[in-house]
């Protein structure tokens, strides 16, 4: 559930999703669901010329399982808040399972 | 998809709910210790459970009309790349199999694709199948290759296990 609380702190942000057939595709992230389906607006592929077959779409779903890695801003990343929801969430499950 | 809605993930499955409440009803809570959360179990996002393939199966799609675009890639460093259209008509699309959606910009279709020249179905079929038998030969030696430095391959691999 972390990861789509964090995702969903990062809506209208732009990111780069890299997907397991190695395209890359970046745009405005616009919503996120528990999946981690994403959909993304105003989408440019990187290296077009290699993938051209997304060059006159605008805006996509993307199934959350094809998803390699998101490319996130930097800047739009409280490191320290995610340390810290990382570790309450790791103690909630040790918890849970004692 | 309106199974995928947030709403899933607050309220158990319903087919595992009537399992579920007694069994946590029967924990013992000691002293001072806090009432299990509703879900004891780890987000069933976590697991590809039987109902959720259900869920991603029961929503297809029917296209039609449809056009399939090939490309093949520039041949040279500065020689454009070719694409064809090859009309399909109509596809039945199981939902499991849907990876990507994307809404075409109309205008943006207009144009031809950046760095790429249309061509006849029959040139573009032919160019792409002489890639894909460069590819595959070079996949062999590369395999060849690793395989004479001791790295298996990826079906060489599932043989072991």
């Amino acid at each position: 559930m972390l990861f789509f609380s964090f995702f969903k702190t990062l809506v209208d942000h732009e990111v780069t999703v890299e997907l397991k057939n190695d395209i890359q595709i970046k745009g405005t992230l616009k919503s996120v669901d528990q999946y981690l389906n994403i959909k993304l607006d105003d989408i440019q592929v990187v290296e077009e010329l290699k993938y051209p077959h997304l060059s006159s779409v605008k805006n996509v779903f993307i199934r959350g399982s094809v998803v390699r890695y998101v490319h996130l801003p930097g800047g739009a990343v409280d490191t320290a808040l995610l340390e810290d929801a990382t570790r309450r969430e790791a103690a909630q499950q040790a918890q849970k399972t004692k | 998809m309106e199974h995928l809605n947030l709403h899933d993930n607050e309220m158990p499955p319903p087919q595992q709910g009537g399992a579920q409440t007694p069994m946590q009803q029967m924990q013992p809570l000691g002293p001072g210790m806090l009432p299990p959360p509703s879900s004891q179990q780890l987000p069933p996002q976590m697991f590809t459970t039987a109902a959720q393939l259900l869920d991603l199966t029961d929503t297809n799609l029917v296209l039609q009309s449809t056009i399939e675009r090939i490309f093949v890639a520039p041949s040279s460093a500065n020689g454009p790349g070719l694409y064809a259209d090859v009309n399909r008509g109509i596809f039945l699309v199981r939902g499991e199999n849907v990876l990507l959606l994307g809404e075409i910009d109309l205008d943006k279709d207009d144009d031809e694709p950046p760095g790429y020249e249309r061509a006849d179905v029959e040139t573009v079929h032919r160019l792409q199948k002489e890639q894909k038998a460069k590819d595959a030969r070079r996949e062999k030696i590369v395999k060849r290759r690793l395989g004479e430095l001791g790295f298996e391959g990826e079906n060489a691999g599932e043989a072991l296990i």
